[in-house]
């Protein structure tokens, strides 16, 4: 064994939804003053997406730009390419106040796709999923039971989950039972 | 008898035959049945037995208000006590059995209460159980405790599952009547996103049971018979996309702000399909439109509790909606004109209605007076009951004349008596937050007053009642009040209603009602004792009466002395007479005695539903380490710490906890130790400011620290107080690594946020909790650093990395990692950063290469037992959130050159500076035991209570195995100035410890072990 | 339960996803402070029956602190407002004037 692992490696439950840990993926707090444009600059290039508005999140392939704060974002790229990112990005704000932060290995990812998505999240969160209140492009930061977590729904209609590594195993039971076949709600479908 | 009508049952489909069982009896219901009109059908009168006399108990309901039939539901993992009959949804295999009795249903002991009830009034236990005092705890309550209660708890787990449902909505109607039905049709028409919730299974409400029998075509809406309208309104409402409409959704509790519990009952009535048995929606709603009904009020007369005596609307309930006749002739007892309704309903299916008992007199008779006169019901005006005959079930009713005492006037045979005093409105989720309610004259009733409602978050009113839950009880008026409230709710969350009239109603006017609270008026106090309020509790008129007598004249009082309105149904029939009976005694206007508070739920909802989710394994989150599926397979005996699971040692083979530890404590000072420190909080500060920020955070001086050291802090809170404690290390000019306790990590993460965001927002500084991002492990003993170096190719030697330092290596094929040369334990240490992704992988590394030195991983309490050996504090042990620094002689970590820190100034207080605190010392037992933890060391003299005086106590106390003896911590006054001498620790059993004030340094004072 | 809306990111949620956090515009008193104002600073709180000003943090969503202007006794929300401020913005205090006419709180009315 040699190689980065996440914390449930991939694991995968088929319910109304399915559920699925998405396996390692590159993540960098950005913390600085999202006005300036030197640091839209220097995150832009680092995701190649656009630069998100308040709670928006812009995605390019693998790669997103979510806003988590007035004065924080999060950047999604491939996992072997964080360190790279992050010496880019100190580079290019050499100087500046501002800190670049690898998270990867602090989270974890799921990914909840199938028609149910938004009653298996609405379950979780008390976050109004339904299809005109939250749109593809929100961000949503909340809490998910009893800790916290982030998502979003893709144009696809799969959402993507991130919450802290240590309770990976809480968040992936919490979707699993939410998911699970039989107790679709009927209202978010 | 009761039984089941050859025809008619309109929410049955008689093509489907249901088998249950009661008291191991079998039966059998149609699909549609409740439990409780399954039940009639089989002459089931008896049901079960009162709470205090074990009166025999029928149902006397047919809804949510019922409180008599209830029993016990289900078997083994399904079984649930206190389920009401007419709320469960009859379904094949139900199996159910009575409560409340010994040995059996219809011979039960305790029914000798009932003939002892003289002896047993309101109040009795506060009275006769109060002494002599130590009776109460081991005589009175054991024995009290096993004979009250219904139903039983269950033994087995539940075995369904249960869940939560957030939802938002601009109009929330509850009830699915017809005054909700065009509540909701209104607000969604103008656009609103409405839900619409039904407690039962079907939509519509009483209002087709109503109408059925009265004469045709006298009462209709918009020209169609109420079962039509219905029908279409419904059609109406499925065919909006905006209206969402639930069935078995319950509105059970309206809360600040406009949330709402909906207690969705799933699979109840099918337990064989998948999903979960009930749903608790946790409802936002921008309006909330009540149309909860009216509930139908008994009449309170002698014997008014005997199975077969039900209110007039349920015995209607069951011949139209299930095709169940309670009896075979019965009579009706009535202050209104609702009742007749079902005088006449009986009369249309063949049944014998005897005579019509109303307690009013009238200049004429009413158009339901003259149709139930039309079909040779026998009406006696200003007539009632004076009491009823039976024991199990009823055989007759006395007829008196209202007015007297109760003087019998003539006995009629019956096994029925549907009896109505008037209707009130359920203002229930109305009064929830705090909407006001308004007494009505007229109809004797509490209804909302619309002026006053639960406010909101912008302070405007939230709540809107509908129908006869505002108080109107005829059909065009319900119908009427219903379309305006969900056009003003719509309107209030910005839509814009119709134009649109409300349907027209063709009804019957009704005769005025007369407010009746006892029958007769004049009745004796024997009839008063036999005329029951509260059924499940068991109150009687003649007890609200003693406890006004008694001076409990506050409607709360007397409630909590009767115990009226307390049983699982919280009193939805008795509370309106109830406390119509104590304004009288009491002399005084309903309204002015007022009502006791409605609180949540509307009826009791399972406590599985509120859980939700969170059981089994999503009980709660439990924190793991990308290390802990090894301590899992390798014996880990696991202690909480927060939320994370810590090994707090490793069993091998037949090892006790002391065992384990004396082995890992021994083989660490010995050779090499491994812990797994991941929890440690890690926290980035980076910033211009970052140093001047620490600065004040931490009671050290942080910002002198130079890139690639470390320094040990503590944290204080601005009381002064000690509220963490870790190693910062300097990264570079701009950024400092802050370690805090595993319990610290995202509170101190928060208080550094708080104080940046809230006091010093103009400074340049920003963090990141890093704490997870990193497999922390600690290598410790004197082969640490020979085992390191067969993984990193970095120079980690004493000079090139020496005591208090950190250097970035990499370990192994190319794992990043960061080693801080720190030590917690005394002995040669490093503490190992790797990437979360490769703990587990360095993990099992060091055991490799550390094998041959018997390498052994080491848990919380080696590391605790370590540190206690050394001398170093532990947050949470030595503090309490009482003790500062200076308690624990670590001035050496408080900077005297800055001007300022948190804490500093508290610090300062006369009490903080006060020379006769407690303060920390070593303790060493004199005969080598180890002190309990806690204990507290007695001085001369006594308190003001009597207690000795105390001079200290245990903060850490354990067995070393190093020093083969008990060693301990503890704060003591004057502690440091009294080295050597021997103080008292008494035990609980009252034997005293003597211990000698040490050092609370055991172990290699020098520090030469770490620092080589 | 209520419902607030975090000025800082724009979120309208349930009180679950926010954590209360005491009285709000509190000066800091440190060393050479008197006793009795560095008592006042930690110690004496307004404890108001009406308009009231909270902190409150947004610490299940954009973790950021801020201020919320409320009644304690119906428990309207007048607005909420950044907590880099001594004070209630004109704003928030001409909202609190319209409904609670001749409100006052500490030295603010």
């Amino acid at each position: 064994m040699s190689n980065p692992v996440s914390a449930l490696q991939g694991a995968s439950f088929d319910g109304f939804a399915k559920v699925e840990e998405a396996g390692l993926c590159g993540m960098i707090t950005l913390r600085g003053d999202l006005a300036s444009a030197k640091v839209k600059k220097a995150v832009v290039n680092a995701t190649g997406t656009e630069m998100p508005g308040q709670r928006e999140v812009k995605v390019a392939g693998e790669n997103a730009l979510a806003w988590m704060s007035p004065d924080e974002l999060l950047a999604l790229v491939p996992y072997g390419e964080v360190t790279d990112k992050i010496a880019a990005i100190d580079k290019a704000l050499a100087g500046q106040h501002y800190l670049a932060v690898n998270v990867s290995d602090a989270r974890a990812v799921f990914r909840v796709s199938g028609t149910g998505v938004r009653e298996v999240i609405a379950k979780l969160s008390p976050v109004d999923l339904s299809a005109d209140a939250f749109t593809p492009g929100m961000i949503r930061r909340t809490r998910m039971a009893q800790v916290p977590a982030a998502f979003w729904i893709g144009e696809d209609g799969s959402a993507t989950v991130i919450c802290f590594r240590s309770v990976a195993e809480y968040v992936f039971n919490l979707l699993k039972g939410a998911a699970a076949p039989g107790s679709e709600v009927g209202l978010l479908g | 008898m009761s039984t089941r009508l050859a025809t008619g049952g309109r929410l049955l489909n008689k093509d489907r035959a249901y088998q249950f069982t009661f008291n191991g009896k079998r039966l059998s219901g149609y699909e549609g049945d409740t439990l409780a009109s399954a039940l009639l059908a089989n002459d089931q009168m008896l049901i079960g037995r009162s709470f205090k006399y074990h009166r025999p108990r029928g149902v006397v309901a047919s809804g949510a208000e019922e409180p008599n039939g209830i029993v016990g539901l289900g078997e083994g993992a399904k079984f649930e006590p206190n389920q009401r009959v007419t709320t469960t949804e009859l379904f094949d295999g139900l199996t159910c059995a009575s409560q409340n009795h010994w040995p059996s249903l219809e011979f039960d002991v305790g029914a000798i209460n009932t003939k002892l009830s003289r002896f047993l009034p309101a109040g009795f236990y506060y009275k006769t159980f109060i002494s002599p005092r130590p009776f109460w705890k081991h005589v009175y309550e054991p024995i009290i405790r096993k004979s009250a209660g219904l139903g039983k708890a269950p033994k087995d787990r539940d075995q369904d599952t249960y869940e939560h449902f957030y939802a938002f909505f601009d109009v929330v109607v509850i009830g699915g009547g017809v005054a909700g039905l065009q509540a909701a049709l209104a607000a969604g028409q103008a656009g609103a996103k409405v839900l619409l919730m039904e407690q039962t299974a079907h939509w519509g409400g009483r209002a087709v049971v109503d109408c059925h029998g009265v004469n045709e075509g006298e009462e209709n809406v918009n020209g169609t018979p109420v079962d039509k309208f219905v029908d279409e309104i419904v059609a109406e409402l499925e065919k909006l996309d905006n209206v969402t409409m639930r069935t078995r959704m319950m509105g059970a509790g309206v809360y600040d702000h406009g949330y709402l519990i909906g207690y969705e009952r799933v699979t109840d009535h099918q337990p064989e399909l998948d999903g979960p048995r009930h749903r608790l929606w946790r409802i936002r709603a921008g309006q909330i439109v009540t149309a909860t009904g009216a509930i139908e009020r008994p009449l309170s007369f002698a014997g008014n509790d005997i199975p077969g005596v039900l209110l007039a609307s349920a015995i209607r309930d069951y011949a139209v909606n299930y095709g169940v006749s309670v009896g075979d002739r019965t009579v009706v007892v009535t202050n209104n004109d609702d009742a007749y309704r079902t005088a006449i309903t009986l009369k249309s299916l063949g049944l014998d209605v005897p005579v019509i008992l109303d307690a009013r007199v009238l200049p004429e008779d009413s158009a339901l007076m003259a149709q139930a006169k039309a079909l040779g019901i026998r009406v006696m005006m200003g007539h009632g009951v004076a009491a009823v005959k039976g024991g199990k079930r009823v055989t007759g009713v006395e007829v008196c004349s209202q007015a007297g005492e109760g003087a019998v006037l003539e006995t009629i045979d019956c096994d029925a008596v549907a009896m109505s005093g008037g209707w009130s409105p359920v203002v229930h989720l109305w009064s929830h937050c705090g909407g006001k309610l308004l007494w009505n004259n007229d109809f004797a009733m509490f209804q909302p007053d619309v002026d006053n409602p639960p406010r909101g978050a912008d302070g405007e009113g939230f709540v809107i009642p509908a129908g006869s839950a505002n108080g109107a009880l005829d059909l065009s008026g319900i119908l009427a009040d219903a379309d305006a409230a969900g056009k003003a709710a719509a309107k209030a969350t910005g839509h814009k209603p119709g134009k649109g009239k409300a349907p027209s109603v063709q009804g019957i006017t009704e005769a005025p009602m007369a407010a009746v609270w006892l029958m007769p008026q004049g009745a004796g106090v024997k009839k008063r004792m036999k005329a029951w309020l509260d059924y499940q509790n068991d109150v009687k008129v003649s007890d609200v009466q003693l406890a006004a007598r008694e001076g409990f004249e506050s409607v709360e009082h007397a409630k909590r002395y009767t115990t009226l309105g307390m049983a699982t149904d919280q009193g939805k029939l008795s509370n309106i007479n109830g406390l119509a009976i104590l304004s009288d005694a009491l002399n005084q206007p309903i309204p002015q005695t007022g009502t006791t508070t409605f609180r949540p739920p509307y009826t009791p909802i399972s406590l599985s539903a509120i859980a939700g989710e969170a059981r089994d394994e999503r009980f709660q989150p439990i924190r793991k380490t990308p290390i802990h599926a090894w301590h899992e397979e390798n014996g880990a005996f696991f202690e909480p710490v927060g939320q994370w699971r810590r090994p707090y040692c490793y069993h091998k083979p037949g090892e006790s906890n002391h065992d384990a530890v004396k082995r890992e404590i021994n083989q660490t000072r010995e050779s090499l130790g491994l812990l797994d420190a991941s929890t440690l909080g890690k926290i980035i500060v980076k910033g211009p400011d970052a140093g001047k920020f620490l600065d004040m955070l931490y009671t050290n001086m942080m910002s002198t620290l130079k890139p690639g050291r470390c320094r040990y802090g503590l944290m204080c809170n601005e009381n002064g107080f000690l509220m963490d404690d870790g190693v910062v290390a300097r990264i570079d000019e701009d950024t400092f690594l802050c370690h805090t306790t595993t319990g610290g990590a995202e509170s101190i993460h928060g208080h550094m946020e708080e104080w940046l965001q809230t006091e010093w927002w103009d400074w340049k500084v920003y963090t990141a909790n890093v704490t997870e991002q990193y497999a922390q492990i600690a290598v410790v003993g004197p082969k640490a650093r020979k085992t390191l170096e067969k993984l990193t190719d970095a120079d980690i030697s004493a000079d090139a990395l020496p005591f208090m330092a950190w250097a970035d290596i990499t370990i192994g094929d190319g794992i990043p990692a960061r080693a801080y040369r720190i030590s917690f334990s005394g002995e040669l240490s490093y503490e190992i950063a790797v990437p979360a992704s490769r703990g587990r992988e360095f993990w099992d590394l060091l055991l490799a290469v550390g094998a041959e030195d018997g390498i052994t991983p080491y848990g919380t309490e080696g590391l605790h037992v370590m540190r206690a050996e050394k001398g170093f504090i532990m947050i949470g042990d030595e503090t309490d959130g009482t003790v500062i620094p200076q308690d624990l002689n670590m001035q050496w970590a408080i900077s005297k050159k800055k001007d300022d820190y948190l804490g500093k100034r508290a610090q300062e207080r006369s009490h903080m500076a006060d020379p006769n605190r407690w303060k920390l010392v070593g303790l060493e037992t004199v005969d080598g035991s180890v002190l309990p933890d806690g204990a507290y060391c007695v001085g001369e003299g006594t308190n003001e209570n009597g207690q000795k005086n105390v001079q200290g106590r245990v903060t850490s106390t354990y067995y070393s195995p190093t020093l083969d003896k008990g060693i301990a911590m503890g704060l003591v006054h004057n502690g440091p100035d009294r080295m050597g001498e021997v103080i008292d620790f008494p035990k609980v059993d009252g034997a005293v410890v003597k211990a000698k004030i040490v050092d609370p340094i055991f172990y290699d004072k020098d520090g030469e072990k770490q620092n080589v | 339960m209520l419902i607030l809306t975090c000025p800082c990111c724009g979120v309208t949620g349930e009180e679950t996803e926010f954590h209360a956090g005491g009285e709000a515009h509190i000066k800091r008193f440190g060393p050479g402070s008197s006793e009795d104002e560095f008592h006042g600073y930690l110690f004496t709180k307004e404890n108001a029956k009406g308009v009231h000003f909270e902190r409150w943090r947004h610490n299940n969503g954009c973790g950021k602190w801020f201020h919320a202007a409320r009644c304690t006794v119906t428990l309207e929300v007048f607005g909420t407002y950044s907590a880099q401020t001594y004070e209630p913005p004109q704003e928030i205090k001409d909202k609190i004037s319209a409904k609670r006419p001749g409100w006052s709180w500490r030295e603010f009315a």
